[in-house]
Order: structure tokens, then C-alpha cells, then sequence
């Protein structure tokens, strides 16, 4: 075969392969948003539920996802960071950091039901936490600290030797190289990783589902300690509790799409913020 | 040509032995490396030329299950004793490396970056030092009107004087430069050069090369090495008219390479 034909049967079928990709995701966000957008009102976002669920809004879950999701990133992203730094600037390579690299990775395969088991047996019960936005987030924070970590791992180790050596040859020390050079060349790296990280944490239901999430609450959570309503978990409970299943489910779309629309600004705001920070980089 | 008689010994290596890991990489250099002049390193891809001038600053600290054997002296102390500090010898030994690595920064944060890690905190002294440093380096005339653009938009020949303005604004007293036009133009080359001629007033100069024709250029004194020894010092028009090692004859003469 001519080997341009072998070149465009190759091309075609990468081609067809991202077809494939958009199409799935045309279709779900069509999907959810065809579904979901019906019920979307002002209301619906700033209320609280009504009569067993069956009206009013989804306010409280809205919040207490942007909470969870926001106390798992204050966690994990010091302690990952940290991590990362430790094992790619600080410890000599060997056998004992290989396995801890195997460890994390590991973690991160471990199936979210695993670590929410974990959350209620440590935070909620030992540290008695309880139910709370606090024991949530902190199960949330294990559950994408690998992710962060490695994440974190690759931008450091992308970031070039020979500016490490520039810097080392001026007199700095190990700390100032990092801090100066390393972590802000690795920076639009590691905000990938919280991305990745911010997604995942607003999506799981496990692992709030012992120890944070509540069925229903009347307000919005009033400290750390509260338990809270959070979109996956409520979406779940739409689906799968209560009486009037039509009008559930028709919430439930609405939960979704705002989840979606919730998980996607995140991710657009973090793309922003680095691709900001890599043209500041090369002088653009 | 230096027909100086003042000899001052800035920097010594004395019975030098270097491993990685197994490898033997140097073996039993004894070199000396005089004030205000520029020591030329030469000698075939693989021979220890910049491991040597690497363990000059320590910078082969970086490098793991690596071992040195035997002294390194800078103004007659040693640079390898338990209490010197590392970072102090690295501010005092300067290095321009082969490629150019400016900081993903500003041309002028580049400069100022040394004086920062060394606790400088008075502006007007870091912007003067820039400017002198800039200058010194033969650069500022091509930056001055953009010292806030990032380095990385600068050629290669211009980001290679960037990291010699870089390394002369902390004041170091030997300059290291780890073949520094390997990867420049001719012309790139020849503003290198002339730059290290004119620094050799105030510095003391190290430069590794694979081109003889530089080293005849710019160095007072060469040192040839092969296979991991130093088989020839000298005073470079000695070393490349009458050299007394049949290796270095044949290596000048292209006989190998």
C-alpha cells in the first residue's frame, strides 16, 4: 500500500476517534441540558426545598458542594504540594521513595466507597467530627491527594535542571530555588491538578454519603461542624427516596446540570488563570 | 600574548579523583588556576573537562552516588570542609553553563534574582548593580529599553550575555564557563569572547571548550586533559606551538578528536 494512503487511513482514524470523544460529550451535556434547564429558575437557586423535596430549590446543596469542595482543596493542595516537593527536590532516589511513589499511586486507585468507610470510622467516630462539613472535606482531600500529588510530581519534574543549576550557581539555596524558580515554572501544572482535583471532589458521592451528607436540612449550614446537603448526594436522594417520583426526577436534571455547569466553570476559571500565567511566562 | 610574571594562585585542585557511581571520571588532577587569567580546559567529548570545572563550584553535589577524592582550594581554603557554605562558594565561584538557561522571568528580574537570594533589599542598589551588570556584559544597550520583558523573548547570543550579567551581579571573584557558545552563532560567539577578554581585568576566568581555536583566543594558560587526566598544562602559545605530550600534539594537530 502506498504509504500516503497508510497515512490517511491513520489520520482518519484519529479523526473518527475524536468524533467519537465529542460526540459522547455533546450528547450528555445536550442530555442534562435539554433535561435540566426546564426547571432552572431563580428560585430554584436560591431557595430551599419544599414539601419532601418535591419543590422549591436546590440552594443549600448548591452551597454545601462549594464548601466541600472547597475545604478538600485547602487540605490536600498544602499537604499534596508539599508532598510532591519532598519527593522530587528533597529525597535522594532509592528504593524507599519508590515506595512511597507505588504508595500514592496506590491511594489513588483506591474505590471511593473505601474512603468513605475510612472518613466514618476515623474523622466521624475517633476524632468525632461527626457528620460534618469538616469530615467531608478531609475525606474528600485523601480522596484526590494522590491526584494533586502527582499532578504536582510531573510540573516539578517538568520544570528544566538547568534552572535549578542557574539558580544553585548564584548562590541561592535549595529553598529559594523552589520557591523562586521551580514552583512558579510549575505552577500551570500543579493548578491542572487542582483542577482535576476541584472536578472530582464536587462530583463523588461515596464519600461525603457517611460523613457529610444529610438528607434534607431547613437552612444553610452554619459551621464546619454542620452537616450539610451537597448536588451529588442530593441527586441521589432525588432518585431514590420519596414519594412523588416525577417531580423528582425533574430536580434531579436540574441538580445536574448545575453540577455540570458548576464542575465546567471551575475548570474554564483554573484554564484561564493558566493559560494567564504561561503567556506572562513567555513575555506574551 | 601574557608574559606576566605576577602569579597569584586563585583556585587549586590537588590530586582531584572524581566517581560516579564506579566510574572513574577523573583521575589525580592537579591543576592551578591563576588570578586575572583565563585557564582554558580542553580535550575530547567524555574526557572530565566539565566535571572538573563543575566541581570548581560544587555543583556535582547535585549529582547522586558521586564521590570526590582530594582538595579543592579557593583563595586557600577548602571548598569541600564540612563548615564551608555551599551557597557562599557558589556566589563566590560564578558559572555561565552551556546553554543558555535564563529564569522564565523578566531581563530584569534575572539580573536582580542573585542579588535577592544573597538578601539584598535595597532597590536602588539592585537596579544600579543590574544596570552595571548589563553593561558589563555588553547587553545593555540592546535592553535597556525593555528590561521588563520576559528574557525568553532575547536570541540565544543575548540570553547567554543575560546569564554572564546574571552571574556578575553578585559580585562572584572566578567566572565558570562551561562551554558557553556551544549552541551560538559565529557572531554570537565572537561577542562572547571579546567579553571575556575585557572581564579577565576583574575576574578570574575558567572556560571549557571543544574549540582550540577559542582557547587560543582567549586563554593565557591551557590545560589539556584526555580519558578522565590532565596530561598538559601550560601557557597557551606554549601548549599549542611546542606542546611536550605526544596526546596533545596529536590532539591540537586533529589527529583525533
Amino acid at each position: 500500500m502506498n504509504k500516503k494512503i497508510v497515512q490517511g487511513l491513520g489520520f482518519a482514524v484519529l479523526y473518527l476517534c475524536l468524533a467519537a470523544t465529542l460526540f459522547f460529550l455533546g450528547t450528555i451535556i445536550y442530555f442534562i441540558l435539554v433535561k435540566g434547564i426546564k426547571i432552572i429558575n431563580w428560585g430554584f437557586l436560591t431557595e430551599v426545598p419544599r414539601r419532601a423535596m418535591t419543590e422549591g430549590g436546590i440552594a443549600p446543596a448548591i452551597i454545601g458542594t462549594f464548601y466541600l469542595t472547597l475545604g478538600s482543596i485547602i487540605f490536600s493542595l498544602p499537604l499534596g504540594l508539599a508532598c510532591a516537593i519532598y519527593l522530587c527536590e528533597y529525597s535522594p532516589t532509592g528504593y524507599i521513595v519508590n515506595i512511597i511513589r507505588l504508595s500514592i499511586n496506590n491511594l489513588a486507585g483506591v474505590p471511593s466507597v473505601v474512603f468513605g468507610l475510612f472518613g466514618l470510622a476515623v474523622f466521624v467516630k475517633y476524632f468525632g467530627f461527626g457528620v460534618s462539613i469538616l469530615s467531608g472535606s478531609l475525606t474528600l482531600g485523601i480522596l484526590i491527594l494522590p491526584g494533586i500529588i502527582s499532578a504536582a510530581n510531573e510540573a516539578l519534574l517538568a520544570v528544566p535542571q538547568s534552572l535549578r543549576e542557574a539558580s544553585f550557581a548564584l548562590g541561592a539555596t535549595r529553598w529559594q530555588t523552589i520557591k523562586k524558580v521551580v514552583l512558579p515554572s510549575a505552577m500551570s501544572g500543579i493548578l491542572t491538578g487542582v483542577i482535576l482535583g476541584i472536578g472530582r471532589a464536587a462530583g463523588e458521592t461515596a464519600p461525603i454519603l457517611f460523613t457529610a451528607a444529610t438528607f434534607y436540612t431547613r437552612g444553610f449550614p452554619k459551621s464546619p461542624m454542620s452537616e450539610v446537603m451537597a448536588l451529588p448526594y442530593h441527586i441521589y436522594a432525588l432518585m431514590t427516596e420519596g414519594t412523588h417520583p416525577d417531580k423528582q426526577t425533574a430536580i434531579a436534571y436540574g441538580c445536574s446540570l448545575i453540577l455540570l455547569l458548576l464542575v465546567l466553570s471551575v475548570s474554564g476559571l483554573a484554564i484561564y488563570l493558566r493559560q494567564k500565567q504561561r503567556g506572562h511566562a513567555y513575555g506574551h | 600574548m601574557d608574559t606576566d610574571t605576577i602569579k597569584i594562585v586563585r583556585m587549586l585542585a590537588e590530586n582531584v579523583d572524581f566517581f560516579y557511581g564506579s566510574t572513574h571520571a577523573l583521575k589525580n588532577i592537579n591543576l592551578n588556576i591563576f588570578k586575572n587569567k583565563v585557564t582554558a580546559i580542553i580535550g575530547p567529548s567524555g574526557c572530565g573537562k566539565s566535571t572538573f570545572i563543575r566541581l570548581l563550584n560544587r555543583m556535582n553535589d547535585l549529582i547522586p552516588r558521586s564521590r570526590l577524592a582530594g582538595n579543592i582550594m579557593l583563595d586557600g581554603e577548602n571548598i569541600n570542609e564540612p563548615n564551608t557554605d555551599v551557597v557562599d562558594i557558589r556566589r563566590r565561584v560564578g558559572m555561565v553553563f552551556q546553554k543558555p538557561n535564563p529564569f522564565p522571568k523578566s531581563i530584569f528580574q534575572n539580573v536582580s534574582y542573585g542579588m535577592e537570594v544573597n538578601g539584598i533589599r535595597d532597590k536602588n542598589v539592585i537596579t544600579e548593580k543590574v544596570i552595571e551588570s548589563l553593561k558589563k556584559a555588553a547587553l545593555w544597550n540592546e535592553v535597556m529599553n525593555r528590561l521588563d520583558e520576559s528574557a525568553l523573548c532575547l536570541s540565544g547570543g543575548q540570553q547567554q550575555r543575560l546569564c554572564i550579567a546574571r552571574c556578575l551581579a553578585v559580585e562572584p571573584e572566578v567566572l565558570l564557563f562551561d562551554e558557553p557558545c556551544a549552541s551560538l552563532d559565529p557572531v554570537s560567539t565572537k561577542k562572547i569572547e571579546e567579553l571575556i577578554l575585557g572581564l579577565k581585568k576583574e575576574y578570574t576566568i575558567v572556560i571549557v571548550t571543544h574549540n582550540m581555536q577559542q582557547a587560543g583566543r582567549v586563554s593565557d594558560y591551557t590545560a589539556f586533559m584526555y580519558l578522565g587526566e590532565l596530561i598538559e598544562f601550560g601557557h597557551t602559545e606554549k601548549l599549542f606551538t611546542v606542546p611536550k605530550d605526544k596526546r596533545t600534539e596529536d590532539y591540537i594537530t586533529g589527529k583525533f578528536g
